[in-house]
């Protein structure tokens, strides 16, 4: 039996219902394969333990992108972004320091710590937010070929030097150097203290297989700090309902522009006849014949998986095998019958509701990852606990908790392979942080489940279990994403695209990369744009 | 003084020396104020035990024939006494060591030696395209000035002349850690490892390090002095002198023994420098050759410079991690498994090795293995030691500026690691070692001036890098303080002996009227 | 391995104030704000007004208002090379700076933006105390550094102040035992013995008008608001606060920062910083000192002339320009600038404004676009603009040694 469409997206991940909701939108007739029973990849929400929802993969957002959130109207699809407030980092010596949104009070709870560096606030946060109104242009734009000499790809140069110019020559050199360094050495130009540089240096290295010392992972910190909850750069949201809300609502409208979806229906091959991409075969053998086909995996499996070896050039083969795609999280996701106790944060506290993390000192990290370097997870994780359902009243009964822990580091492969022995292991090592900091965590627990990357991998088909589906460093980044001369979406055959977080602007809940390629398929088959540019920022 | 000075160099390391030639090459009257009692800084070749002479500075990798020639060193004596020295990495069992001589591999199977190959060629088109660059004045941004719109011009242009598909390699190489653009190429463990240690070399930076390697591989590559890898003659020492000879030779004036403590500004210009004696001397121009944590705090003084600038040049990344290992040996000691080790004998078995030691040193401490760069200079020079004896000049990483414990405490500890590490390759070194200097990077301060012993005046990484370099406003070798200039390696392009930096800043001073 | 940690208990954990902090006054300001009218400066309650803005603004030009300025951050410069650190940092020239007098003074980042304005107090050859509305420690410690011989302290903390303001400042201090003062002549500073230590006095202010500011440990701080507000009855004290003292600095030709210029240090785009030549501060920008950072830079603009300038306005008609764009033309065609700081004068009997216009148009006409509320509903009018070169406000007492009246 053969069905026909004018495009097939293969993954219900967030960025392949976007990629798949403009298509329809752009008037084709789409339909999305996933391979799973349920969609949204990475951006779900599953009843694991009856009761509690969990958002087991990703677990807030703040780079969903807000003009795809109005054009696509998420809103009537059932999707609301929470801002959710106040980092609580917890420290050895029985304090913490609390990243409060306020900023009157941010500024006290750092000048707690440390004076000089409360100040060194103001500098720090203008610098990052500089860089992160810089980037956010080219977040839902394509980048351009810096070796092409076609027009479109000179104009978007030409885009890109002006916006780079428009900081003033000071702020360009500072940008270079921004770009290059380790978030840990960029912290030191700014902060004394070691539990304030703690504090800020986690996000740069979420989902990355790097230290804190490690060149490149300034930017990283960027890339989680670059995201706004309108318009509150560097806020964070929980999605109501969990961040399957995300999914279910692009699938919404995905479905209201037309588009179809099947679940259970894993992609074996990409078709490709006489060099271009003419449909998919599913592993059940059925073949599904579309003249466009996406493929929302990351570039690794998409072309060394999914793809045949004499389909493509050989030296995009070698590119694929040579993508960085490390995994390094993991996550352990938990129900609770009760509110664990904090005893550092008083009853009735703000900070209770917010998320949690144990890291007094960037050396800890950075002996995290000499861990991960080995082959073990880190003994001494990092952890970042986020309270969801003290946000969101729909992930648990009243009085019960859901609270998602990601876990930095977990290697991908530990020696003699995972086991269901190893991760449990792994998970009583994250409970045995939590534990120590809250004394009565342990006995509040309902269910838990834990993902190292070897279940991510398996269950959602991130490769190694990656969460940006791809190294958010230099040789991968903008024009490098995910290889130089694929970073445009299009794929080595005609008709065949990628729409993934493994391309440009990469990893997040942010929609943009389906956008962007969808943006560019429309392009190519010369049809109206219907895709944002860029997003309001006035 | 006969004729006011038209400049002072401070400092005759290379850099200064070439400086202080050009300049006087062109007429101006220069006078060269050295510290030490001998010139040349890291460069120098200077006796560490009775008979024993090594340098600090021990290859010549990026030095250039143009150098040569414009300042006639053979005239003043330079010599080789090694042309190309072949790479050897030394496998800790004694069998199977990977031998790099003239652009090809032996020892190393055939996959390896094939992907060198390409790897070499390709690594050597973007020398070839990003070469000019080395001995140009970096561009600044929003200058307006013609010439630097030019360099950056010709640079993207050299650029695009690899084609599309080298430069789209080249993109995304060039951010690569060492470890995963030799993962990408090659099998051997000790080969990776060989390979990967140029990426890294004197640098706070392992093979995991991202964004530095490739730059760092291709810097090494600038030189064209031998196609591989040259030796002076006299220890690296014997072309400081001839440096010191030539830029004496065009008239400039040489002071050894005359540590600078101030450089002296009224009206805000630098006006001459008063030295650690008293003595005041005065010029138009003000050089220095010292890093520039040490020319903009010490010399200058932040009172005569803008709050950020001297934040900028405070945040440069400049402790040292890597120490000098001199031994002077009664005997030629054996390697196991090589037949002569007259080449640079690499010591660290795999890139997992090196990070190993890297892991130790971020936190201050030391690895009891320690990856070296192993020479024998006197294999190829006879004059550095007594007849029959020898002497083992080594890198030895990772030795942090501010281990724990304090240098004084952790000297014997550290040698005793770097003699360890060693006698697993050359079993009876003990035996015969008579004298041992070890310079750690706190030891390379205060003998060499250099801030927190780093020999490269501070780390050498895109961050610090071309216009960044030491940073902006002063990424041209002029400075903010009008009459005061960088020639040093603190500038662009950076350290190893190459005198580049010195003639760029020369070019930069020259063309000033 | 997991790592140790010592539990401690919430009760044993010195947590932020939750809540807006009281001054050193508060015990006594509280009570005399009758509608609990507070914002928040510094984390600490600064009253808003206490009784009437109108009344409180008239005490200082009139008689004489109390200003409560303990929350303003305070900073001590003390060790041999405070001097030298300083001159390099402000504007103008330190090292030149009599001991006990005080000088207002910016300071600029490398390309000339203030980032900041205060009053530097030089009380010895070797202490200061520069006194700012907003922290400034991360950038004194980055303006120190090359500098060994400094060290700088917050003393925000111990040190209470109020601003006395108004013609009759000088009597009330004078009836208050403070012998000599009569003699303080502006910008000068004395030292009184009070309460468990000493006051020190300084002919400052952010009135124009004649006035002090007193400054003294916290301990003593009631006391010497009981002493101000007992003896003051007479004199016509009145408590201020900040909607008064806001007309009476516009009328005086101060600048507020984050109200006429934004911080160069918090400034996220290009341009939205301001140089001193920008803000009309020129006579403070001493380029025959030694070096002080941002000096090249504005030199530089200097020559160049091309600046925006803030313009003193007077505007016709008496609807407060606040909020309103500039334009070249009644028509509004060509847009040239904006309204800063703007207010009814009512001593003046002046629509008065401070106005940021683009350098080519400073010169030319400026036509403010006005928009006001009539019960409810907005009305718009353009009305012409014209130049000031003096301050609104500035009374000849307030230059006068002895004051008039004293």
């Amino acid at each position: 039996m053969t069905t026909r469409y004018d495009a097939i997206v293969i993954g219900a991940g967030h960025n392949g219902l976007t990629n798949a909701a403009y298509l329809a939108k752009g008037g084709l007739d789409v339909l999305v394969v996933e391979k799973n029973d349920y969609i949204g990849g990475a951006a779900v929400s599953r009843e694991l333990h009856e009761g509690w929802i969990y958002s087991n993969c990703s677990y807030v957002c703040s780079l969903l992108r807000q003009s795809i959130h109005r054009d696509l109207d998420l809103t009537r699809h059932g999707l609301m972004i929470v801002p959710y407030a106040g980092t609580t980092n917890f420290s050895r010596n029985g304090d913490y320091i609390a990243e409060y949104t306020d900023q009157a009070m941010r500024y006290r709870e750092v000048r707690r710590h440390s004076l000089r560096d409360a100040d060194a606030m103001v500098r720090y946060e203008t610098d990052l937010m500089r860089y992160a109104k810089l980037i956010r242009h080219f977040l839902l734009r394509t980048p351009a070929d810096p070796t092409s000499f076609k027009p479109r790809d000179l104009a978007e140069l030409v885009f890109m030097g002006k916006k780079f110019a428009g900081m003033g020559a000071e702020q360009v050199y500072e940008f270079i150097r921004f770009m290059t360094m380790s978030a840990g050495d960029f912290l030191d130009e700014y902060f004394e203290n070691e539990l304030v540089k703690a504090l800020f240096s986690t996000s740069s290295i979420i989902g990355t297989a790097l230290g804190v010392y490690s060149p490149g992972t300034a930017y990283v910190l960027l890339h989680h700090v670059m995201g706004d909850v309108d318009g509150a750069v560097g806020a964070w949201g929980l999605a109501r309902g969990g961040m399957g809300a995300i999914s279910n609502a692009i699938a919404g409208a995905l479905r209201e522009h037309g588009g179809e979806i099947r679940t259970g229906a894993p992609v074996q091959q990409i078709i490709v006849r006489n060099g271009r991409a003419v449909g998919v075969a599913l592993d059940n053998g059925e073949e599904i014949r579309a003249d466009i086909v996406v493929s929302n995996l990351d570039p690794k499996r998409t072309f060394t998986v999914i793809m045949d070896r004499n389909d493509i050039p050989a030296d995009l083969r070698k590119k694929a095998e040579h993508f960085k795609i490390r995994g390094s999280s993991g996550k352990v996701n938990i129900a609770l019958t009760g509110a664990p106790d904090f005893p550092s944060l008083p009853a009735g506290h703000p900070l209770r509701h917010g998320s949690f993390q144990f890291l007094d000192t960037m050396e800890r990290m950075e002996r995290a990852y000499d861990d991960w370097k080995h082959g073990r997870w880190s003994e001494d994780p990092f952890i970042e606990m986020t309270q969801s359902s003290m946000w969101d009243p729909t992930l648990a009964a009243p009085g019960h908790y859901f609270v998602s822990c990601f876990i930095q580091y977990c290697p991908a492969a530990v020696q003699g392979g995972w086991t269901p022995a190893k991760r449990d292991a792994f998970g009583k090592t994250v409970i045995d942080q939590i534990c120590n900091y809250s004394p009565n965590f342990r006995d509040l627990i309902a269910h838990m489940e834990v993902r190292t990357p070897y279940e991510i991998e398996h269950e959602i088909g991130l490769t190694e279990g990656n969460i940006f589906q791809g190294e958010l460093t230099i040789d991968q980044l903008m024009f490098n994403r995910p290889f130089p001369g694929y970073s445009q979406y299009r794929g080595p055959v005609k008709g065949m695209y990628l729409c993934g977080s493994g391309t440009h602007p990469g990893g997040g809940v942010s929609s943009a990369c389906g956008a962007n390629s969808a943006r560019e398929i429309l392009r190519d088959l010369r049809r109206p744009n219907v895709v944002p540019e860029d997003d309001v920022d006035e | 003084m006969s004729k006011p000075l038209d400049a002072i160099i401070i400092g005759a390391g290379h850099n200064g020396l070439v400086c202080a030639a050009h300049l006087a090459r062109a007429g101006r009257q220069v006078l060269v104020l050295e510290a030490a009692s001998q010139p040349g800084g890291l460069g120098a070749t200077r006796e560490f035990a009775p008979g024993f002479r090594a340098s600090v500075a021990h290859t010549l990798p990026q030095f250039g024939r143009k150098l040569v020639a414009d300042l006639a060193l053979e005239n003043h004596g330079f010599r080789l006494a090694a042309s190309a020295l072949p790479t050897v990495a030394l496998c800790p069992d004694g069998s199977g060591h990977i031998t790099i001589a003239d652009g090809t591999l032996s020892g190393a199977c055939a996959a390896d030696t094939a992907a060198y190959k390409a790897y070499q060629a390709l690594l050597q088109k973007f020398a070839k395209a990003i070469n000019p660059f080395w001995h140009k004045r970096p561009p600044v941004l929003g200058s307006g000035g013609l010439r630097d719109a030019a360099t950056l011009g010709l640079f993207g242009w050299n650029l695009r002349t690899l084609g599309k598909t080298d430069l789209r390699e080249m993109m995304r190489m060039i951010a690569l850690p060492a470890r995963d653009l030799m993962d990408e190429y090659f099998h051997s463990p000790l080969l990776k490892a060989a390979l990967s240690w140029d990426a890294n070399v004197g640098s706070k930076l392992a093979p995991r390090s991202p964004n530095n390697a490739v730059i760092a591989l291709l810097y090494r590559m600038s030189g064209d002095l031998t196609g591989g890898l040259p030796l002076a003659s006299g220890g690296t020492g014997g072309l400081m002198d001839a440096l010191a000879k030539a830029a004496c030779a065009n008239g400039a004036g040489l002071r050894l023994d005359s540590p600078v403590a101030k450089v002296v500004v009224e009206q805000g210009r630098a006006v001459g420098v008063a030295l650690a004696s008293g003595e005041l001397i005065r010029a138009q121009k003000i050089v220095s050759n010292a890093d520039p944590k040490t020319s903009f705090f010490q010399l200058l003084g932040a009172r005569h410079l803008d709050i950020q600038f001297t934040h900028r040049i405070r945040r440069l990344r400049t402790d040292g991690y890597v120490a000098k290992l001199h031994l002077a040996l009664d005997r030629l000691p054996t390697f196991t498994g090589l037949a002569y080790p007259g080449g640079r004998l690499l010591l660290a078995p795999t890139m997992q090795f090196i990070e190993n030691a890297y892991d130790e040193a971020k936190y201050g401490g030391y690895a009891r293995r320690l990856p070296m760069e192993v020479l024998l200079p006197s294999l190829q020079d006879d004059r550095l030691a007594p007849a029959g004896q020898h002497v083992l000049s080594a890198l030895v990483q990772y030795a942090p500026y501010t281990v724990n414990g304090g240098w004084d405490a952790q000297r014997k500890d550290f040698l005793d690691n770097a003699v360890a590490s060693l006698a697993q390759y050359a079993p009876d070194i003990r035996d015969c070692i008579v004298a041992s200097e070890l310079l750690t990077p706190t030891d390379l301060e205060q003998q060499f001036g250099l801030t927190g012993g780093h020999w490269h005046h501070g780390e050498f990484a895109l961050d610090n890098w071309w216009m960044n370099r030491p940073t902006y406003g002063a990424s041209q070798y002029r400075t903010p303080v009008s009459g005061f200039y960088l020639c040093g390696a603190g500038s662009h392009p950076g350290g190893g002996i190459m005198g580049a930096a010195g003639s760029n800043a020369a070019a930069a001073i020259l063309e000033e009227r | 391995m997991s790592p140790m940690v010592r539990l401690r208990a919430s009760r044993d954990i010195a947590h932020i104030h939750r809540g807006i902090m009281p001054t050193p006054f508060h015990s006594r300001s509280s009570r005399l704000n009758l509608n609990q009218q507070w914002s928040q400066w510094n984390g600490f309650a600064s009253a808003v007004y206490y009784a009437d803005p109108q009344l409180e603004y008239f005490a200082t030009r009139n008689t004489c208002g109390v200003f409560d300025t303990s929350p303003m951050r305070k900073y001590r410069f003390a060790g041999s090379d405070a001097a030298a650190m300083l001159d390099r940092m402000v504007t103008r020239d330190v090292m030149a700076q009599p001991v006990d007098t005080v000088a207002y003074n910016v300071w600029c980042t490398d390309t000339g933006k203030v980032v900041d304005d205060g009053t530097l107090f030089r009380l010895g050859a070797e202490e200061f105390m520069l006194c700012c509305a907003d922290p400034g420690y991360d950038w004194f410690c980055l303006a120190a550094v090359g500098f060994d011989a400094v060290a700088i302290t917050d003393i925000s903390e111990d040190l209470a102040a109020l601003a006395l303001q108004g013609p009759t400042s000088c009597a009330l201090l004078k009836a208050l035992g403070f012998a000599g003062i009569d003699q303080c002549k502006p910008f000068q500073v004395m030292r009184f013995p009070f309460g468990s230590g000493r006051l020190l006095v300084s002919r400052t202010g952010y009135t124009g008008d004649l006035g002090y500011e007193l400054w003294v440990q916290p301990q003593d701080a009631e006391l010497l608001w009981d002493e101000l507000f007992t003896r003051g009855g007479v004199y016509g004290i009145q408590p201020m606060g900040d909607e008064s003292l806001e007309m009476a600095r516009v009328e005086a030709g101060f600048l507020a920062p984050d109200v006429d210029f934004h911080g160069s240090l918090h400034t996220v785009e290009r341009g939205h910083d301001h140089s001193p030549l920008e803000l009309g501060l020129g006579w403070i920008l001493n380029f025959r000192k030694q070096h002080f950072s941002g000096r090249a830079a504005l030199i530089a603009q200097k020559e160049s002339g091309n600046y925006r300038r803030l313009l003193k306005l007077d505007i016709e008609g008496n609807k407060p320009a606040q909020h309103s764009i500039l334009y070249a033309d009644r028509k509004c065609a060509t847009e040239i600038g904006y309204i800063t700081s703007a207010l009814w004068s009512p001593v003046v009997k002046a629509n008065i404004a401070y106005g940021l216009v683009e350098a080519k148009y400073f010169g030319g006409q400026i036509w403010a676009e006005i928009y006001h509320q009539k019960e409810l509903r907005w009305q718009r009018k353009v009305a012409r603009c014209t130049r000031v070169t003096k301050p609104f406000w500035a009374p000849e007492r307030a230059k006068l040694t002895p004051p008039p009246d004293c």
